[in-house]
């Protein structure tokens, strides 16, 4: 099941993210992860940067903690082990998307919003990050995107502050039928607040401990749900029914603790 | 389906199927998810005295031609963490029988002790992990090492105690007879066997760790057997585990001696609903043969 691929182009995104690309054949719908297992060192979940209707598909990697370290100094002709996808995807049918990026989630928002695109979507953008060398994905939104709004934290692109900032003015005169986003869990807590009084239907993609990934371990257990195949993505409305969300996480040892 | 009730070490069941340890166990909501999908009862993962990240990943390796294997390498949050998740399952009604592990037969009285005033309703000794150095199958091969642990253990619970046996051995009569000797109160057969894959690419082995253990339905067979012949050789009731995904699996291993079994890598596909289907075909399979219940089963196959 695992297939060993090699990388074919290493774009360097920002400082800290780096997006590889390799060719795998099995057919992965935007939001789906797949397992990257870089030979003596990890193997992590990855959302799929390219995925939907590419032969190169991509992961785009932030330097976290030593595996994405070593995943960030892949070079062109490496070999990465890959399985998947795995998980649930993006619902494409929404006709007005706003969608919400902070840092690196918008590495699993980009392809979902260019493949609602295609499907004739209207599509707003709010990223954000810490900074304005660090906003993931920039060039790409603004090549599809009917709207692109910056925010950084320290004001050096945008406006000043966090993307949740932007919200209330954009929902209030947008009329979207759907938020999706991804990025800190915190933000998403936030986002989902801002949605739900707006009336917004709400997407959000998770992250936690992976292991098996096919259901088995129970290493990223969320409330009555396994991230790995009900998720990533979940409807606001089962996120507000899980005490987790934004509040507790597992650790690799399965200790819950506080986020 | 009152057919498929059954008691077995004291404690009643409502029906034979329970979610085996490993599997679904790090949450107390996941073992309930299990247990409102049909299971007759679960074990919880494999618990330690602290918490304890397991190896790094690739922890599993799965093939459609010969099944799964895993060295998670024993993760689990430690007694006094896993405290709630129990706890939690056990305020929904879920029968619970919580699973041990340590590295002498001390601390696997010291785990019992604790699982018991949580009040789960047995304990399940993993006697047979095949990955992790200093426990399980490194201690349960040795029949002396195996009876030690669970004399530690009856003389400090009250509670029925499982003695989760390893196939990696030579001679399954003689564990299950040590263990017989020392007190145990069942046999639960067999753990996952050990084995490796090696990517020929990469020209490397795949797991972190190396070697790991071997499930799914490759595994039915030696499960079978390895029940089969510790029936005939202790008087008390197995739990038999190995490789079952259906109905009919479930019935040959009553047949082979079971009273009650285990399913775990068959979850990864069916879920928590998959209980509930193999507890009916199981009740449908017992009426096609006229049994009244499932004790009326066990062992049958003996009966040449």
């Amino acid at each position: 099941m695992r297939q060993i691929v090699e990388v074919e182009e290493v774009v360097r995104e920002t400082p800290s993210t780096v997006t590889l690309r390799f060719p795998y054949e099995p057919t992965a719908l935007p939001g789906q992860f797949v397992m990257v297992w870089l030979p003596g060192v990890d193997e992590v979940p990855m959302s799929l940067s390219y995925s939907d209707g590419e032969v190169l598909k991509g992961v785009t990697v932030k330097v976290m903690g030593e595996a994405s370290r070593r995943l960030n100094e892949v070079h062109r002709g490496d070999l990465l082990g890959i399985r998947g996808p795995y998980g649930n995807h993006f619902d494409l049918s929404p006709s007005k998307i706003l969608v919400v990026a902070g840092g690196s989630g918008a590495a699993v928002l980009a392809p979902a919003a260019e493949a609602a695109k295609r499907r004739g979507a209207h599509i707003s953008v709010a990223l954000g990050a810490t900074t304005a060398t660090e906003l993931l994905f920039k060039e790409r939104f603004r090549r599809f995107a009917d709207e692109v709004i910056i925010s950084t934290d320290d004001g050096t692109e945008g406006e000043k502050g966090y993307v949740t900032d932007l919200l209330p003015s954009l929902l209030a005169r947008g009329h979207y039928s759907a938020l999706w986003t991804c990025g800190p869990e915190v933000m998403m807590v936030k986002a989902l607040r801002a949605a739900t009084s707006h009336g917004v239907p709400y997407f959000g993609s998770l992250e936690r401990v992976m292991k098996c990934a096919v259901n088995l371990c129970d290493a990223c257990a969320f409330g009555p749900y396994h991230v790995c195949t009900e998720g990533p993505v979940f409807p606001g409305t089962v996120l507000s029914q899980v005490e987790d969300f934004g509040t507790f996480k597992r650790e690799a040892s399965g200790r819950k603790v506080r986020a | 389906m009152d057919l498929l009730q059954t008691r077995v070490t004291g404690v009643d069941f409502r029906n034979p199927i329970l979610l085996a340890s490993g599997i679904w166990g790090e949450s107390g909501i996941s073992l309930t998810r299990a247990y409102e999908g049909g299971a007759g009862g679960v074990v919880t993962k494999s618990i330690g005295s602290e918490p304890r990240s397991g190896y790094p990943n690739p922890t599993i390796e799965k093939n459609g031609t010969w099944g799964l294997l895993n060295a998670m390498g024993l993760p689990n949050p430690g007694i006094e963490s896993y405290g709630e998740e129990v706890r939690y399952a056990l305020s929904r009604g879920v029968r619970v029988v919580g699973s041990v592990f340590g590295g002498t037969a001390e601390e696997f009285a010291r785990l019992s002790q604790a699982m018991e005033a949580l009040g789960v309703a047995a304990i399940e000794l993993n006697l047979s992990c095949p990955h992790a150095k200093g426990y399980g199958s490194e201690i349960g091969s040795d029949p002396e090492a195996l009876a030690e642990v669970v004399r530690a253990v009856k003389s400090a619970v009250r509670l029925p105690v499982w003695a989760k046996l390893t196939p990696n051995t030579a001679d399954p009569a003689s564990l299950g007879r040590a263990a017989e000797r020392a007190g145990a109160d069942a046999i639960s057969a067999i753990n996952t066997l050990r084995g490796m894959a090696i990517d020929p690419v990469t020209m490397r082995p795949i797991l972190s760790h190396v070697s790991g253990g071997l499930s799914g339905p490759a595994i039915k067979p030696i499960g079978l057997a390895f029940v089969w012949q510790v029936f005939e050789a202790v008087h008390i009731p197995i739990i038999g585990i190995g490789g079952i995904s259906r109905p009919e699996d479930v019935f040959e291993y009553l047949l082979a001696g079971a009273s009650l079994v285990e399913v775990g890598t068959a979850v990864m596909e069916g879920g928590g609903p998959l209980f509930g289907q193999l507890a009916r075909g199981v009740s449908d399979i017992l009426v096609t043969h006229g049994l009244k219940s499932v004790s009326e089963s066990v062992g049958a196959a003996h009966r040449r």
